[in-house]
């Protein structure tokens, strides 16, 4: 929104005045502005609620604000579920009106392509002043004719895991290959503390788990062409066959129905010993030392350690989920809404919000790998350069509207998700194929 | 109906002049118009104008901003091929039988104990109601919360007491998902069977219980054949609303499963959502909503029918 200097309020408000002075409200109306004090722009925020809720108070209590002095709108900041954005961004776009931003998870901008504002020129600006955007970021946010929102963040996912019970089974470091972490959850379930691991419908640590998963195996949904469907290979289906043993013989079986939350809560309870997650369960161990506390009384947070997932036999791959901001097409505030969209993005602004997060996320551009935070915590250090190690949805072919409409419909989450309740891994292969083909197809 | 004409007294004829409006109402055709427009308003606004939207996105591609094109009845065709609408319809059949036989069962015999005369009748009454009372959102998540697989009081209990030594998976395993949905329906529905039941027999005249008592009539036989014939009216139409309502549940399985897990408790409603307004595929959505029609259009004519059947009788 273009700033107000006094000389112009003076103008627009003594034309306010003047015209209700002497025509009321007829005569505002024919000066076809609103008088100056109604001329603040709203612009509204919508995000998941935080995994790291210090930083949606931070959001609330100092961005708020600041945005207000910087650019004089007035910040709204909403926060949902997570697995309510996508319904609710649906809903405002076919209503055409409802939050000028939002915060999109995944690839779901590809879904949203001719809905959503381009933002190039905001996404150049920030990528030339930080080093450039990862990879990732750019897979999700750029259909390959606009920038469909401005990148994020990029959330790592790692294995956080108990040392002292990986210890006690044997390990002293955490396994690098599937068949030796099979291994290991077996003893870990017989003792008790079994892997905890959702493959359930839930957005984030379902899908980070599945499809590394099934590339470290030689799995691919489709080609590079982006067309020929080949999930039904021989390394889908070991991949398939692998996950059925490990879930028996090492995992908490009631994991099929988790979502995002129920592995921290599972892990915090001590019931599980290691899960695939964001560093939220270690994140809020270490601000509550005092509340989570292992069986000898310690702070949980000191016996925790991170690992990326481990390697199959195509190689060791991450999924890491990323976040966009994508400025929406129907919204009215599009000016005020891009400056805002400038402001919270560049460096200074965002280190504030960056430092909340405490390592939980990296900054969608490089230069955050080198921010002094990652010097604080040598647990968190997995994370710092987990978005250079990733993959996406709709490998080998883009991350676009099709591999999208897979991850949305959990088609890979779905395929393990079959076999381990019983049927066969080539069945559950062979019925994911029929999925994938029907959207590749489309 | 025949109108009377009556002669208007002085008083009357002396007063003021009615409107042309008021003089249009007092024809019983037009002041039915007029009393029926807000509700026909209503209806279009909320009822057909949807219905009419959702046969129109169903038969374009239309997805999430893209208005799309005409495509026939290819979204209809390509859901025959697509096993999880298999799977949903399936599950919502199997769900909406199990649900009306343990609702009607137990609902029938919770309205014949609250028919009777006891101490503290009105605020059992009440409590009855409660399960339909709070906000079905509200109590589903509290019944999350107890199929919770780490945390679940009901488990917990079980343990406890020495029935179970190892973990019940409620809402992991995939027929125990769909057995605890299936719970937590019955638990919400019976209350509305049970007061509407009530309802039905108090209407019952008492002395016809009486007459049959005097002729010799056992309590079962009293309830087989004097309750039962002259409450099935009301059990026809509170079955009726019951199955509608339970076909195209929602709230329940979306809070307690989200259709999963692996789509084992995916309904019509639950995939349509997932599908239209999860995936933006709007078309595709509307066609999963609209596949239900066909089908409850068929339970509700058969069931009319069977009421006048059974009203004439």
């Amino acid at each position: 929104m273009p700033r107000i200097h006094r000389r112009k309020l003076l103008q627009l408000s003594g034309a306010g005045a003047i015209a209700a002075r002497t025509g009321g409200m007829a005569a505002i109306l024919a000066t076809s502005r609103a008088p100056a004090i109604a001329q603040t722009a709203t612009v509204h925020w919508l995000r998941w609620n935080d995994f790291v809720p210090a930083s949606d108070v931070y959001l609330k209590q100092q961005v708020i604000p600041a945005a207000e002095k910087a650019l004089g709108i007035k910040l709204n900041i909403e926060t949902i579920n997570g697995n309510d954005l996508q319904a609710r961004t649906t809903s405002a776009i076919q209503s055409g009106s409802g939050p000028d931003v939002i915060c999109g998870l995944n690839n779901w901008p590809q879904l949203y392509a001719e809905s959503v504002a381009d933002v190039e020129d905001v996404v150049n600006e920030i990528g030339k002043a930080q080093g450039g955007f990862y990879d990732e970021s750019k897979a999700v946010a750029n259909n390959g004719k606009k920038w469909l929102g401005v990148p994020w963040c990029v959330l790592g996912a790692q294995i956080v895991y108990r040392k002292s019970w990986l210890a006690e089974a044997g390990a002293t470091k955490f396994p690098e290959t599937w068949d030796e972490y099979r291994a290991l959850g077996k003893k870990l379930k017989a003792a008790g503390r079994p892997v905890g691991q959702t493959l359930g419908h839930t957005f984030g640590d379902a899908p980070t788990f599945t499809y590394p998963l099934m590339w470290s195996y030689g799995g691919k949904e489709v080609e590079a062409d982006g067309k020929t469907v080949v999930i039904n290979s021989k390394g889908t289906v070991d991949s398939v066959k692998f996950m059925t043993a490990f879930w028996k013989e090492a995992h908490d079986e009631g994991g099929l129905a988790w979502d995002d939350t129920n592995n921290n809560r599972a892990f915090l309870a001590g019931t599980i010993s290691s899960t695939l997650n964001g560093a939220s369960i270690y994140l809020l161990a270490k601000s509550k030392p005092e509340t989570y506390l292992d069986e000898k009384g310690k702070p949980m947070h000191l016996d925790m350690a991170h690992s990326p997932l481990p390697k199959g036999p195509a190689g060791q791959y991450g999924y890491h989920l990323p976040m966009t901001n994508m400025l929406m097409g129907y919204s009215k505030n599009q000016k005020a809404a891009k400056d805002f969209l400038r402001w919270m993005t560049s460096k200074d602004v965002y280190q504030g919000w960056f430092n909340s997060q405490g390592g939980y996320s990296v900054g969608a551009t490089t230069i955050w790998e080198k921010d002094p935070l990652w010097d604080k915590d040598p647990v968190m250090l997995p994370f710092r350069a987990a978005a250079r190690a990733g993959r996406f949805p709709g490998y080998a072919g883009p991350a676009g509207r099709q591999a999208a409409e897979g991850l949305s419909k959990y088609l890979v989450t779905d395929m393990y998700a079959k076999a381990v309740q019983g049927m066969p891994a080539e069945e559950s292969v062979k019925w994911a194929e029929g999925e994938f083909r029907a959207i590749y197809r489309a | 109906m025949a109108v009377t004409s009556y002669p208007v007294s002085e008083a009357y004829a002396g007063g003021p002049r009615r409107g042309a409006f008021t003089r249009l109402l007092e024809d019983e055709r037009w002041l039915a118009l007029v009393l029926l427009l807000p509700t026909t308003l209503l209806l279009a606004i909320f009822i057909a104008y949807p219905f009419e939207k959702g046969i129109e996105l169903s038969v374009t591609d239309s997805k999430v901003g893209v208005p799309g094109v005409f495509v026939g009845l290819s979204n209809f065709v390509a859901l025959m091929d697509d096993s999880i609408f298999r799977t949903a319809v399936w599950n919502t059949f199997y769900y909406t039988i199990v649900t009306t036989i343990f609702k009607l069962a137990l609902g029938l015999w919770l309205a014949l104990l609250l028919n009777r005369h006891f101490r503290g009748k009105a605020v059992t009454r009440a409590f009855v109601l409660l399960p339909f009372i709070i906000p079905t959102v509200l109590s589903t998540f509290a019944w999350k919360w107890m199929f919770d697989p780490t945390f679940s009081v009901i488990n917990w209990t079980l343990f406890r007491v020495g029935l179970i030594h190892g973990r019940i998976n409620w809402l992991s395993d995939p027929d125990l998902a769909m057995v605890s949905v299936i719970i937590v329906n019955i638990w919400r529905g019976v209350p509305f069977y049970a007061i509407s039941l009530l309802a039905g027999l108090q209407t019952i005249n008492p002395e016809l219980q009486e007459a049959a008592a005097i002729d010799g009539a056992r309590p079962w036989q009293r309830f087989w054949h004097v309750t039962w014939p002259l409450l099935l009216p009301v059990t026809m139409v509170v079955v009726l609303f019951s199955i509608i309502q339970t076909f195209a549940d929602f709230q329940l399985v979306y809070v307690l499963t989200s259709g999963g897990p692996a789509n084992s408790t995916q309904l019509f409603a639950t995939y349509a959502y997932q599908i239209g307004v999860g995936t933006g595929l709007l078309s595709q959505g509307a066609a999963i909503s609209l596949a239900m029609f066909p089908i409850l259009l068929i339970v509700v004519i058969v069931q009319l029918l069977y009421i006048r059947r059974v009203e004439t009788h």
